[in-house]
């Protein structure tokens, strides 16, 4: 009974984030748009909003790169549901890539097999975070190959420097040009592994745009790099223009003495994610 | 230069096009990612014919979202794919199959671009991301090849299409290259961005 209503939230989520793309991100490409003087990059701009329009009205997935299935679970660490949630999550997976439909994706990397249904070793993913509280909120995050091959880490000498790590992003996004879709959202994740650094990158990327990093440091080092990255000209697609990147969000861990972790998660400009909440008593919220 | 283009065109109309130009082709379309590209390969390799002509299509770069409808498949969304991945052997593709248009996202390398030059044919951009736009200008698909070794994404789709782009040309057969044009203000522009980070 509870299985199959949080399956269908689940499912439902899944489509809000493969069909919808979040006001916060359509409002940042719009602004874009309106400030664009590339003709070309504008022309770029001006299909993408096309084409999210066209996805929202008739509900179907934005992009054909539906993505890998990604969640990053919230637990509260009272929630009585903890221990059903990743079957759950597996089931809603495969039902959402009949029902919206989702592309199948995953890909045995010995076979070359795919089972058709987005699941497999491993898949969907799920990060766990524990929390105090009773509530469980689950953040679906569809991410696309594209721009998930353009995210790297970087293991600089901590001798370079905030500075450094500005330099190594601008100069990586340089080097990425159109691949990964731009405008994009860039995820910086700073300090405590190669691993974690990425992970932050990625957590860094679900925050809203607009949204700036609690500490003023840290706000003022993402609004500095946002615009440094916008000053390159790499433009809409890569064909040139005014915006690279419509953000810039920052996350970061203590670091080794002798390391200075970078992880760069490069999101597309379809920035796709959805939220269903799951409360102790089970009420269950989509949005 | 906004072309609307009716496929086939020979290979003299495809040399007409150059970097800039904004098309809108009306006409076959056939889907190759990776897997597509070996699997033609091979099939020409061994000398067999395909079951379609490359040569009076579009090369689509794209793994598309398809559902079975009746009889046939409907079209969710096709946007473009990452082409430099089909870098490795793009070239040896145009020259065996002669597709006169490629259409992707990114740009390619050095090597397609002479490939381009020999059998005069352009690379165009479609707007990544754009799968929902791009679907309502495929009206059918007219038929799919190699789905159940490859699956839904890597399969050969071959759709009819209307009015389909904006395709910009960013790599053209004389050898004009858009992504090329862009490096040098790109290059000075990190340059500059460099310093004023030395600054703080």
């Amino acid at each position: 009974m509870k299985a199959a209503e949080v399956k269908g939230a689940l499912v439902e989520a899944m489509r809000i984030a493969a069909t919808q793309l979040p006001a916060d991100v359509v409002g940042a490409l719009r602004a874009a748009r309106q400030r664009e003087t590339s003709e070309l990059g504008a022309a770029q701009l001006d299909a993408i909003l096309e084409n999210v329009d066209i996805a929202s009205t008739g509900s179907i997935p934005m992009c054909q790169d539906t993505g890998i299935q990604t969640f990053f679970v919230e637990a509260g660490a009272g929630n009585p549901f903890l221990k059903e949630i990743v079957g759950w999550l597996e089931a809603a997976v495969i039902e959402a890539t009949e029902a919206i439909p989702l592309r199948p994706n995953t890909v045995d990397p010995f076979s070359g097999a795919n089972p058709g249904d987005n699941t497999g070793r491993f898949m969907p993913f799920v990060n766990w975070e524990l929390t105090d509280g009773d509530d469980v909120v689950i953040t679906v995050l569809p991410k696309g190959g594209g721009s998930e091959n353009m995210s790297t880490v970087k293991m600089l000498p901590p001798g370079v420097g905030l500075k450094g790590i500005q330099k190594a992003v601008v100069d990586h996004i340089v080097a990425c040009q159109g691949k990964p879709c731009p405008p994009t959202i860039v995820g910086v994740g700073i300090g405590g592994g190669a691993d974690i650094a990425l992970k932050l990158g990625k957590k860094a990327v679900l925050r809203p745009i607009g949204s700036a990093h609690p500490e003023a440091v840290v706000a003022s080092f993402e609004r500095d790099l946002l615009e440094l990255i916008n000053r390159t000209g790499v433009g809409p697609m890569g064909v040139g223009g005014a915006t690279t990147s419509l953000a810039v969000h920052v996350e970061y861990a203590h670091r080794h003495p002798a390391s200075l972790p970078l992880g760069i998660l490069i999101q597309c400009w379809a920035d796709r994610r959805a939220h269903v909440r799951l409360a102790a008593d089970g009420t269950i919220e989509v949005s | 230069m906004k072309r609307e283009l009716t496929l086939p065109i020979d290979e003299a109309a495809a040399r007409e096009l150059r970097v800039g130009d904004i098309l809108y082709v009306t006409g076959q379309l056939f889907t190759a990612r990776d897997e597509a590209h070996h699997v033609m390969l091979e099939a020409h390799a061994r000398g067999e014919d395909l079951p379609f002509d490359p040569s009076r299509m579009a090369l689509f770069h794209c793994g598309p979202v398809v559902r079975k409808a009746g009889d046939g498949w409907e079209v969710i969304a096709a946007g473009p794919t990452t082409s430099v991945r089909m870098e490795l052997f793009e070239d040896r593709f145009l020259e065996a199959f002669r597709p006169p248009i490629v259409i992707g996202k990114g740009g390619m390398g050095d090597r397609t671009q002479a490939a381009l030059e020999m059998v005069g044919a352009v690379y165009t951009h479609y707007t990544g991301g754009a799968g929902a736009l791009a679907a309502g200008r495929i009206k059918r698909v007219e038929a799919v090849y190699w789905l159940e070794e490859l699956g839904m994404p890597e399969a050969a789709w071959i759709f009819d299409a209307r009015d389909f782009g904006p395709l910009l040309v960013t790599m053209d057969s004389a050898g004009g290259n858009l992504y090329k044009q862009l490096e040098p203000t790109i290059a000075e522009n990190l340059k500059a961005i460099h310093a004023r980070i030395e600054e703080g």
